[in-house]
């Protein structure tokens, strides 16, 4: 890597040459405000124009985020010309824009006002009229609210990188340009799989999950028996709405925020996660054994779930017919557990706090109830949840560590965590599978990347008893398809397939804290190319402390089976724990 | 997706495959199902989407960013004003206006008759005959104010619609 | 199918001894042309074409002379053209019922049909010969050869006139040297920019790219300006030589015209020069001989100004929506589909056979310090003489006005020219003996753009010129960067206040500091430049401004919402045509009978008026007024 002599408001600075102005200067210590550029060039439209330095060797101002720094340059960012430019552009943008903030959802993780803020932009600079907005709050998981949109295109590129999907895209011209979906429609009536990506890069209250919070006070104030279960990957990241560093799994304060929240149980969901792992597991050695249809492809992404039924309907027999672990859980929650503790199951509200908008959608599916009791009756983001905490004046950092309710549902293995991480089932259920051919623990599956980069395709092939076992793991629907085409095409060769909708698997879900460098100072500058890499450690780190790592070894799954659902994928198993997908009709 | 004549979908899909050889052919194959079509629906977007494996929304924002694309049908006669700046400082907004006053309708739309569409064209060309009128290919020179009636009058009983 | 060197001489030797013999009469035959650029073909110039083939053929004259279509003579206003050699005879105006006449006393007996002629509106005389009319003295064709001449849809015409003679000297230099001599010339770009050309070359060559891409940027967005149209239509292979020689010197395979849609006869004689040079060798594999292989291809653009910009041309090409690209980095390093790629305009390519043709001297010993050779401009507007003209650079403005534009008309007063465009300015009186190049163009802050020159009198409303411009930015701009997006929608609703007498001092100030940050902020010079119309208008006529803002008046009488329509009731005779065609009934009889009249006057009711100014072309005893 060769480097460059740069100064930066008269300073010099060694930096590697390549970088645009904007990494540099971050690199140096300096924070240019920004909005549109994202993650190095995966968006670099160059377009909000809040960026604007000054730099030798340029007419004008120029661009930071796409401007590349080259030998000599000297930068200056506080000139009174580029502070004025950057603020005038901020103020142009805010005169097409709603300004709500205060009823915005965003504020408090707003970039533009925070950029607003930083720039001295006056709201009221100019004035004029508004380019006409759209509202769409037709789909489960998702609102798009035109008026904040500052055409920044990051969604547009990261649902295009992800998913190849390009649901997104820019229409018409000049001031009345808007991005959305095909003609403006309503993301229900589009190709979006409901992942959340897009609204994890939005920095405005443009794209945002459709929040249940109000759900879950009215079933708090209904005198329901409201229980709370949270998916493994929320733990690893709820930290970072308050101030930990990224990675830093904040599990026992989580629990007694719940609690202090007033919900009646607070369980894990890492018990459903078992569950699924017995029932996926049994399923796996059954279709291998009986000649059933492989590959087997894992269902407990939505995301994922949503792309096959519009897209690879003629697959769906090779989707495992298991729900999603809360799925599951909240299934026993209305059954087992109501049961035993003497409850109606209508009196009892399911809550689920997950990484993922998807689950919005996923626990509003037809198939997810039994005898006319859904499964789950809300599903709030890791962000809701602290959202949550907040408003209820509670202290994060000051709480105790406690733990979840233990009843029934208390114990966890280290298998069910590692469920947030890409690969993360696959080696979960592979562990049991193992175990039940050869009586064996299996050690750590490594796999190897063969396609694509960034979350692409990775393979493994395991020894089992003699048999070459052939897996593969795929996140973000672009690598996906190349394992599903594979299939179609009847050329693949394996017997199990992982495929998780958001690049990276849930840590990285679409209802994640927002990871804004903006908004973590005290991160490294790198943290966007790193956050998945520390918030899976945290997992991992959780699998390696827990005694148990096996699903099959989990008491109180063990109990579960024995004394209500007999053996895995038994009758009532099916009924509970089972659905079936239809193919839909495609939006393109 | 809505339904198209099998026709119509063996002739976009035809055109689709002119350019197979190229490296992106989105343009061309746009431009030539609105030269024979008129419009580029949406249910033809979405033909040309399966076609080429280009996505819908990326599609219609090509559709939606030249003005020479449409959304909807086009008129049988389309009445193109220049207000080019040549055209304009010649008083071509009057000559626009009075097309509109005479159709009843502002420039971008269509008589319910289906026979009129009123554009406003940005200089085509034809500046050393300023104001200029296209009609749907046919160049009107030096055109005025009175001259409008006449025109519409003389389209309009070719079309039997007086 | 010309496969050597030498084949393409004896070929040339051919051509040009053919269309010499025609123009100079050596075949014993009158020749006539008619011109079949865009203005004359509306005025029919094709129906007077068949009607001349079909008057001679009765007349059994088909022998003795010839009937060809060539593109446009540049004088269009005064069009359609019908131009007899080898007199040179040149006839304007011309009408299908004139066919016979001319057929008949000019071809039949030699006599000149007097009253098709041009007549001189200063001298009042009668000018028989093209190079003796005003509009023409002073213009030398460099861009425009040809145009106007050879029949720009046979190959052989424009090989008769030095057609593929620079590419063939091109093709006997090393890359370096064809760009040596570019540089030499001075040639810069004639596409509103001015870059030096050779210069873009350069960048191109030293570029590393398996493919590389030339491009022709024929999209021409200017409102006012259609010389690039012109030349297509009237020389194409002229441009397809340039593009040749270009990718020649760069090192590239493969051409793009990129052409407006909105030009279908420039298209397809595009498409017919394509395929000629094709058939005869002139593009293909191994052209004359030498290992370098050249092809061209056609993309038509659909509508979109900014689709001009270079790089947002490009994304256009590779079917995307035409939005600009950052640049660094330039297309010369990472042009269309990521390769290396030179876009250069019509006219600058247009240029390029010349210069290799005859000696980047010739063509630098004409202009000025540092813009050498010559521009065309479309001058436009309110001037006698409309049309295209191409002036080595450095003529005055006066001279580009008066001189060969005639002047104004109808004895109005001249107020200003805007060069440039959109994204240029107004000069007034004061800079009328100015030299035109690029450089003292901008800064008398105005700019060169693409040539387009539009001439205003008093009759026009500057604050209505910018906000005209203002507009058409507004309606083509992109959308994609904050600044031009939003701030020149902001500029437009001020306009629109000031015009409509609701401006403000403070609206003024807005807009001042709107039209500088619009320019800073810019992602590419379409916004960049878009305020310039307003800052011109503004450094020169803000006096039209405060009489907008302050006494609600606009001094052009342009301005509708500050316009009053009154009736002189003293001149009124009260016949009453005025309120039959009045659209909104506004005007009724009064009851007040004028000295001298039998009948009621009538009078306007301000309130229903919705200035639409019928009236007062009704009234034949000028007694409506507008103020
Ligand atoms: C908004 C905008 C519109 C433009 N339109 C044209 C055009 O119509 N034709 C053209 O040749 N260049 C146009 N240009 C300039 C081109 O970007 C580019 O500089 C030019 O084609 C380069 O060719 P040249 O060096 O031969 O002039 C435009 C530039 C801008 C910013
Ligand atoms: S998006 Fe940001 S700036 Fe806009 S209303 Fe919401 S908080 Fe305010
Ligand atoms: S910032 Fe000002 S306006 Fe906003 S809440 Fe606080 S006091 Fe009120
Ligand atoms: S939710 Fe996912 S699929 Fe839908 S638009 Fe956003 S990124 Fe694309
Ligand atoms: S929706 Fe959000 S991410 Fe997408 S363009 Fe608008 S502001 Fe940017
Ligand atoms: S990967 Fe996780 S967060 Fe993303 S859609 Fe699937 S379940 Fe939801
Ligand atoms: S300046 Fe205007 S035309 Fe250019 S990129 Fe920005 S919005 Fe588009
Ligand atoms: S200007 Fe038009 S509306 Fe006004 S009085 Fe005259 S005819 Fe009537
Ligand atoms: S047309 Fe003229 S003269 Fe006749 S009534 Fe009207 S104003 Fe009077
Ligand atoms: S952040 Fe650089 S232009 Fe938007
Ligand atoms: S301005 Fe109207 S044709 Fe050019
Ligand atoms: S078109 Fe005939 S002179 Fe220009």
């Amino acid at each position: 890597m060769s480097l460059v002599n740069i100064k930066i408001e008269g300073i010099p600075y060694q930096v590697e040459s390549g970088l645009t102005i904007l990494e540099a200067a971050r690199k140096c210590g300096y924070e240019i405000p920004s909005l549109c550029a994202f993650n190095h060039g995966e968006c670099n439209q160059g377009s909000c124009r809040v960026c604007l330095v000054e730099a030798t060797g340029a007419r004008g101002l120029v661009a930071s985020c796409v401007y590349p720094v080259s030998e000599g340059m000297e930068i200056r960012i506080s000139t009174p010309k580029a502070i004025e430019a950057r603020r005038r552009s901020v103020e142009l943008l805010l005169s097409n824009h709603s300004k709500d903030c205060q009823q915005c959802d965003k504020n408090g993780s707003c970039e533009l006002l925070y950029v607003a803020q930083l720039t001295g932009a006056r709201e009221k600079a100019y004035e004029g009229v508004h380019s006409e907005t759209t509202l769409d709050v037709l789909a489960p998981a998702l609102i798009r609210d035109t008026s904040k949109c500052i055409l920044c295109g990051r969604c547009i590129a990261r649902c295009q990188n992800a998913h190849g999907l390009s649901v997104l895209g820019f229409e018409n011209r000049g001031f009345n340009t808007i991005v959305a979906p095909a003609q403006n429609r309503s993301f229900q009536n589009s190709p979006c799989i409901q992942c959340g990506q897009c609204v994890s890069v939005c920095p405005t209250g443009a794209l945002m999950e459709k929040s249940e919070i109000d759900k879950v006070d009215d079933a708090l104030r209904s005198g329901k028996h409201v229980v709370i279960q949270a998916a493994p990957a929320v733990r690893a990241a709820i930290g970072e709405e308050f101030g930990y560093p990224v990675g830093t799994p904040t599990t026992g304060k989580m629990i007694a925020a719940m609690r202090r929240l007033g919900f009646e149980r607070v369980y894990d969901v890492n018990f459903g996660a078992d569950l699924t792992i017995m029932e996926e597991g049994t399923e796996l050695l059954g279709r291998i054994k009986n000649g059933g249809v492989l590959p087997m492809i894992t269902s407990c992404s939505p995301g994922w779930i949503n792309y096959a039924e519009c897209n690879y309907a003629d697959l769906l027999p090779h989707v495992s017919s298991c729900k999603s672990p809360h799925q599951m859980q909240g299934a026993i929650i209305k059954s087992y557990w109501a049961k035993q503790n003497g409850y109606d199951p209508k009196e009892v509200f399911v809550v689920s706090v997950m990484p993922c908008v998807a689950k919005k959608f996923e626990k509003d599916r037809p198939m997810m109830e039994h005898d006319g009791i859904r499964d789950v009756d809300a599903v709030i983001t890791t962000r809701e949840l602290a959202k949550m905490i907040r408003r209820s004046g509670i202290r994060y950092d000051m709480l105790p560590d406690e733990d979840w309710d233990q009843d029934i549902m208390g114990d966890y293995t280290g298998a069910a965590v590692i469920f947030g991480v890409t690969g993360g089932v696959m080696e979960a259920a592979l562990r049991t599978v193992y175990y039940k051919l050869t009586g064996k623990e299996y050690g750590k599956i490594t796999f190897d990347e063969v396609r694509g980069h960034d979350a692409g395709v990775r393979e493994a092939t395991l020894d089992i008893n003699g048999t070459k076992v052939s897996v593969a793991i795929a996140s973000g629907m672009k690598s996906a398809k190349i394992l599903l085409d594979e299939i179609r095409a009847g050329k693949s060769k394996y017997q199990f397939i992982e495929i998780m909708g958001c690049p990276g698997g849930c840590i990285n879900g679409g209802g994640q804290p927002y990871i804004r460098p903006v908004f973590l100072p005290h991160e490294d500058d790198d943290i966007l190319d790193t956050y998945k890499e520390k918030r899976a450690k945290a997992l991992y780190s959780e699998d390696e402390r827990q005694t148990l790592r096996q699903s099959h070894k989990n008491p109180q799954v063990i109990e579960l089976y024995e004394k209500f659902l007999g053996e895995p994928n038994s009758h009532l198993a099916h009924e509970l724990l089972h659905t079936h997908y239809e193919g839909r009709e495609a939006f393109r | 997706m809505a339904k198209l004549q099998e026709k119509a979908v063996a002739q976009i899909k035809e055109i689709c495959s002119r350019y197979k050889n190229e490296k992106t052919p989105l343009m061309m194959i746009l431009s030539d199902i609105q030269n024979e079509y008129g419009y580029i629906p949406l249910e033809v977007q979405e033909l040309v989407s399966a076609e080429t494996g280009i996505s819908v929304a990326e599609i219609y924002g090509v559709v939606t960013f030249y003005s020479f694309f449409s959304l909807n049908p086009k008129g049988k006669y389309i009445i193109g004003c220049c207000l080019g700046t040549a055209c304009y400082v010649k008083g071509a907004q009057n000559v626009i206006d009075k097309f509109s006053e005479i159709l009843g309708i502002k420039p971008g739309q269509t008589t319910s008759d289906g026979l009129f569409t009123l554009d406003a064209l940005r200089c085509i060309g034809a500046c050393g005959i300023a104001p200029a009128v296209s009609i749907s290919g046919t160049v009107y020179p030096k055109m005025s104010v009175d001259k409008v009636p006449a025109i519409i009058k003389e389209l309009r009983e070719k079309e039997g619609a007086l | 199918m010309i496969k050597t060197v030498e084949e393409l001489n004896q070929k040339i030797s051919v051509c040009t001894k053919c269309l010499d013999d025609k123009i100079k009469g050596l075949d014993n035959k009158r020749h006539i042309v008619l011109c079949g650029g865009t203005g004359c073909l509306s005025s029919h110039s094709d129906e007077i074409k068949a009607k001349f083939e079909e008057v001679l053929k009765q007349k059994g004259l088909s022998d003795k002379a010839t009937v060809n279509q060539v593109g446009c003579f540049g004088f269009c206003s005064q069009g359609p053209f019908v131009k007899i050699y080898p007199e040179d005879t040149l006839y304007r105006l011309v009408k299908v019922d004139d066919v016979e006449e001319i057929v008949e006393k000019d071809i039949r007996n030699g006599e000149i049909v007097e009253r098709l002629l041009y007549v001189d509106p200063a001298t009042k005389e009668k000018v028989a010969k093209q190079d003796e009319i005003n509009f023409y003295k002073k213009q030398r064709r460099v861009a425009l050869y040809g145009c106007g001449v050879i029949n720009p849809e046979n190959i052989n015409e424009s090989l008769g006139m030095g057609g593929f003679q620079g590419l063939r000297k091109a093709l006997s230099m090393s890359q370096q040297d064809v760009i040596n001599d570019i540089l030499e010339s001075g040639l810069r770009g004639r596409g509103g920019g001015g870059f030096p050309t050779g210069r873009k070359w350069q960048f191109a060559l030293n570029s590393q790219g398996d493919e590389k891409y030339v491009v022709c940027n024929g999209d021409e967005g200017d409102p006012g300006a259609f010389m690039d149209r012109s030349i297509l239509e009237g020389n194409p292979l002229a441009v397809i030589e340039g593009m040749v020689i270009a990718g020649y010197a760069i090192g590239a395979q493969n051409g793009y015209f990129y052409v407006r849609a909105e030009y279908p006869i420039a298209v397809k004689r595009l498409r017919i020069a394509i395929k000629q040079a094709e058939e005869e060798g002139l593009l293909g594999d191994n052209i004359l001989g030498t290992n370098f292989s050249f092809r061209c291809h056609l993309r038509l653009g659909a509508g979109a100004f900014v689709c001009g910009e270079e790089t947002a041309l490009l994304n256009s090409i590779e079917g995307k929506r035409g939005m600009p690209r950052p640049r660094p980095p330039f297309p010369a390093v990472k042009g269309l589909w990521g390769k290396p790629t030179i876009v250069n305009n019509v006219e600058t390519l247009a240029c390029v056979p010349y210069i290799l043709r005859n000696g980047a001297q010739a063509f630098a010993s004409v202009g000025t310090e540092r813009s050498k050779g010559t521009k065309v401009f479309a001058l436009g507007g309110k001037v006698n003489n409309v049309g295209l003209v191409e002036v080595p650079m450095g003529t005055t403005l006066r001279e580009l006005i008066y001189d060969i534009g005639g002047g104004i008309p109808n004895g109005k007063k001249f107020k200003a020219i805007q060069t440039g465009g959109p994204s240029g300015g107004c000069l007034t009186e004061e800079y009328l003996d100015e030299p035109i190049d690029f450089d003292n163009l901008v800064a008398k802050g105005s700019m060169m753009g693409s040539g387009g020159a539009i001439v205003m009198d008093e009759d026009n409303c500057m604050v209505d010129v910018a906000k005209f411009y203002m507009e058409f930015i507004c309606d083509e701009s992109c959308g994609k960067c904050t600044p031009c997006r939003i701030g020149t929608k902001r500029m437009l609703e001020i306009l629109t206040r000031i015009t409509e007498g609701r401006g403000t001092m403070e609206d003024l100030a807005e807009l001042e500091q709107l039209s500088d940050t619009v320019k800073t902020n810019s992602l590419c010079a379409l916004g960049q430049t878009s305020a310039n119309p307003i800052n011109s208008t503004l450094a020169h006529f803000k006096d039209e401004y405060l009489a907008h803002i302050v006494e609600k008046r606009c001094p052009a009488h342009v301005c509708k919402k500050l316009m009053t329509f009154t009736i002189d009731q003293d001149k009124c005779i009260g016949c009453g045509m005025c309120a039959k065609g009045c659209p909104v009934g506004a005007i009724s009889r009064t009851d007040y009978v004028a000295p001298n009249h039998k009948l009621a006057s009538m009078k306007i009711d301000a309130a229903k008026c919705i200035k639409c100014g019928a009236c007062i072309s009704t009234c034949k005893f000028k007694a409506i007024e507008k103020r």
